[in-house]
């Protein structure tokens, strides 16, 4: 739980984007621990496997936002979250 | 009974092949190899060739009295009533149809035989220029409209070929377009023509309100159709006594015809176009603008002979310009130093020639002498168009000479048709001028004086011409002189040809006095008879054989001299003709200059209408331009203002307002976007937080739900 909500204040607290991505992997870490725990607690094994695709979701996510983060790096030369505005008109 | 026969059925070929190759080179000229220009341009020719031999010799196999062949293929121009000068109305119809009796014989066969021999030359004439595609299509044309003029069975459709050989001149004129006086003097060609033209109209259109009818004649025609012809409908008004023997109404008309025949035919005063168009090529020259296309007003005139022959005083109009047309040209001849200057002056005054015979009512020699001049000036005109070939585009004969053995085939074939333009005994130019001279003698004295001096100065010009052309030493330059070379054979083989048939073209119309029987004379007399016979406006008088040969004799030492002339001057120059000018300066400053007519032309007639063109560029710049043009702009400008202003403040102004409304009103949904996602990722968690607060006593429920 400490984990999750440090994640959470990462992602809504940090400038950064790529420690607001590393965030996300901290929550979904956070997610994974307890869906093992959680699996270990009632000794049914689709949490531990349920665990493994979250990994792999998040190996691909972590992918794609770095590739969109390296985008966006190459437009407005930034990876500062408060400086992406541009849905704001 | 009419002759019949496959070719006289099918009279609509012979104008319609060289259309067809025309159109052809039209669209795809371009892109066909040389070799397939020639060969379809010179074949549809050749064709046409053929097809007109063969309806000749259809048409003599009838008897004499009935050789008219006539077709129409359709009605032209609906027919429709209209009313005559007389009041009463008749029922006119121009058709398209085709006539063929001995004098469109004569003429198909000169155009398509000549124009066949000069589209043979023109192959090697042409050969290196550009456009040769562009050249061969015009020709084509040429040869369509000219037929179409020559074998048209009424004013009107002759009027159409007659204006298509007009625009085909003027084309081949400025076939060098890029040259300023080859485009200039096609213009000329072709305003002067309009002059001509206006008159052919006039006369067409008082034919048909005085006669009824433009169809030349209902001969050859089914007598069942109730079809009418000029010389039917002239007979019947004779008889009924409306029309007579010098009519105001026939003389309008025949002078208004032969305003057109002196424009087409280089007649003054209407003859300042002729030089000019020999900026053309030579084959063009010789084609159209010697052999063919200028004789159309000698051809419409004689075609017209019912109208004439009953119009006395338009005969003594067209007799007296005819006979001062062939003087006064002949004289310009004499000093001209450009090959083709010279015999361009020289084709005006032979065409003076056959006005002269016209006008004393001898119009079977004036198509006699248009045949033999078509064969010799074309003969004449390709040679020349061989020698300037030989010396490299060199047209002064001031620097030329010695050609005599360089150019072997050239100067010979030339020399015959010198002889033949001179009256030389027994070449072909001997038997039809004779034949006018003797005519004239007939009729008026002073007229055949005219014609008498006339040919000795032709035998002068046209001696001297070949004389300093091609005797002597060659006073060329030496890189011009390295190239003298004979033509190749595309070139000379129409060159013999046209010798052969100018030595024996004379001998069909070889006259009785001589012990022959001018067939030729026999063979038009059908077309020649008139509408009535007994007015006799032109009787063949019967002279005693000593004048005849009297008139021959004079004739042909006149010719003597005028060549035994040219040889003291240009060949053993025995008289150095430069003292002859120098003793009378004025005459040859005028003879040189043509008579300032062109000059006389440029200040009464051109710089006044140019005067009233820049006037009337005045007149369009300030009221129509100024007041007109410019004062609708400035209106339209002043009512767009209104129509902006209300459009920018009212119009704009409501768009806008509702736009300030809606900006307004989305102001405080505006302040929750502030467009970074981790103010929204905050609410996103802020709204969670709140659900699961809301619900939390739920929770146990939902869980419990799960499991």
């Amino acid at each position: 739980m400490a984990l999750f909500l440090l994640g959470v204040i990462g992602v809504i607290m940090r400038r950064n984007v790529i420690v607001v991505l590393m965030s996300i992997e901290l929550i979904l870490n956070a997610v994974n621990i307890n869906l093992v725990a959680f699996s270990r607690l009632y000794g049914d094994v689709a949490g531990q496997v349920f665990a493994l695709f979250v990994i792999a979701d998040a190996a691909a996510e972590a992918a794609v936002g770095l590739g969109i983060i390296i985008a966006f790096f190459r437009n407005r030369e930034t990876v500062l979250a408060d400086e992406m505005d541009l849905l704001k008109w | 009974m009419n002759p019949t026969g496959y070719f006289l059925d099918h009279l609509w070929l012979i104008p319609l092949f060289p259309l067809a190759t025309a159109a052809l080179m039209l669209f795809v000229g371009k892109r066909l190899p040389k070799i397939g220009v020639s060969v379809l341009c010179v074949g549809s020719v050749g064709l046409s060739f053929v097809y007109a031999v063969g309806a000749v010799l259809q048409l003599l196999a009838a008897d004499p009295e009935h050789r008219v062949a006539q077709q129409i293929l359709f009605e032209w121009l609906t027919p429709g009533a209209m009313q005559m000068s007389g009041g009463h109305l008749v029922r006119f119809v121009a058709d398209w149809g085709f006539l063929l009796d001995p004098l469109s014989a004569v003429m198909v066969l000169v155009v398509t035989g000549v124009g066949f021999l000069i589209h043979v030359y023109s192959v090697g004439y042409m050969a290196d220029e550009g456009g040769y595609y562009r050249f061969f299509g015009y020709m084509n044309l040429f040869m369509f409209a000219m037929l179409t003029l020559v074998l048209a069975n009424n004013l009107l459709l002759m009027f159409v070929g007659w204006e298509g050989v007009g625009l085909c001149s003027y084309l081949l004129i400025g076939f060098y377009f890029l040259k300023k006086s080859a485009s200039d003097a096609g213009n000329k060609a072709f305003i002067v023509n309009r002059i001509g033209d206006a008159g052919f109209l006039l006369g067409l259109l008082l034919t048909a309100v005085t006669l009824g009818t433009i169809r030349f004649t209902s001969l050859g025609l089914p007598e069942s159709g109730g079809y009418s012809g000029i010389l039917q409908s002239l007979e019947a008004a004779v008889h009924a006594g409306t029309l007579a023997y010098g009519a105001p109404a026939l003389t309008t008309i025949a002078l208004l015809l032969f305003v057109g025949a002196a424009g087409k035919s280089a007649q003054i005063p209407l003859y300042v176009w002729l030089p000019d168009a020999m900026e053309g090529p030579t084959p063009v020259s010789a084609l159209i603008h010697a052999a063919t296309m200028v004789t159309a007003g000698v051809y419409m005139v004689v075609r017209m002979n019912p109208i004439y022959q009953l119009a006395p005083f338009a005969l003594d109009v067209v007799a007296v310009v005819g006979a001062v047309t062939a003087i006064f040209a002949a004289s310009i001849a004499l000093v001209q130093n450009d090959i083709k200057k010279v015999l361009a002056y020289s084709t005006i005054s032979q065409l003076g020639y056959m006005f002269l015979a016209l006008g004393v009512g001898a119009f079977a020699a004036g198509i006699f002498h248009l045949m033999t001049h078509a064969f010799f000036k074309a003969l004449l005109f390709l040679g020349a168009g061989s020698v300037i070939h030989a010396m490299s585009g060199e047209q002064d004969i001031r620097k030329m000479g010695g050609l005599w053995s360089k150019i072997p085939t050239t100067a010979r074939t030339f020399l015959i048709a010198t002889l033949a333009i001179s009256g030389v005994f027994p070449f072909a130019g001997f038997f039809s001028k004779d034949e006018i001279l003797g005519r004239a003698f007939d009729r008026y004295f002073s007229l055949w004086l005219v014609g008498f001096v006339t040919a000795g100065m032709t035998a002068f010009y046209m001696f001297r011409l070949f004389f300093l052309a091609f005797s002597g030493y060659t006073r060329a330059d030496e890189h011009v002189e390295k190239h003298i070379h004979e033509s190749p054979p595309t070139m000379t083989v129409p060159l013999v040809v046209l010798a052969g048939l100018t030595v024996i073209g004379g001998w069909i119309g070889w006259p009785g006095s001589l012990g022959g029987e001018n067939r030729f004379e026999r063979f038009l007399e059908p077309v020649l008879a008139g509408a009535v016979s007994e007015t006799g406006a032109v009787q063949i008088a019967h002279h005693a054989k000593a004048t005849e040969y009297l008139l021959m004799l004079l004739s042909l030492s006149i010719a003597g001299a005028g060549i035994w002339l040219a040889y003291g001057f240009y060949r053993t120059k025995r008289i150095a003709p430069e003292l002859v000018a120098a003793k009378l300066p004025r005459v040859y400053d005028l003879l040189l200059h043509k008579y300032y007519v062109d000059e006389l032309y440029d200040a009464l007639i051109v710089n006044r209408v140019k005067d009233l063109g820049t006037w009337l560029g005045l007149f369009d710049a300030k009221v129509i331009d100024g007041v007109g043009v410019d004062g609708t702009g400035w209106l339209a400008r002043f009512v767009s203002k209104i129509s902006m202003w209300w459009d920018k403040w009212v119009i704009d102004g409501l768009l806008n307002l509702v736009a300030k409304l809606t900006q307004l009103f989305s102001y405080p949904i505006r302040l929750l976007q502030t467009g970074k996602f981790s103010n929204y990722a905050m609410l996103i968690l802020v709204g969670l937080v709140v659900l699961l607060a809301y619900y939390g006593r739920h929770m146990h429920t939902l869980l419990r739900a799960v499991h």
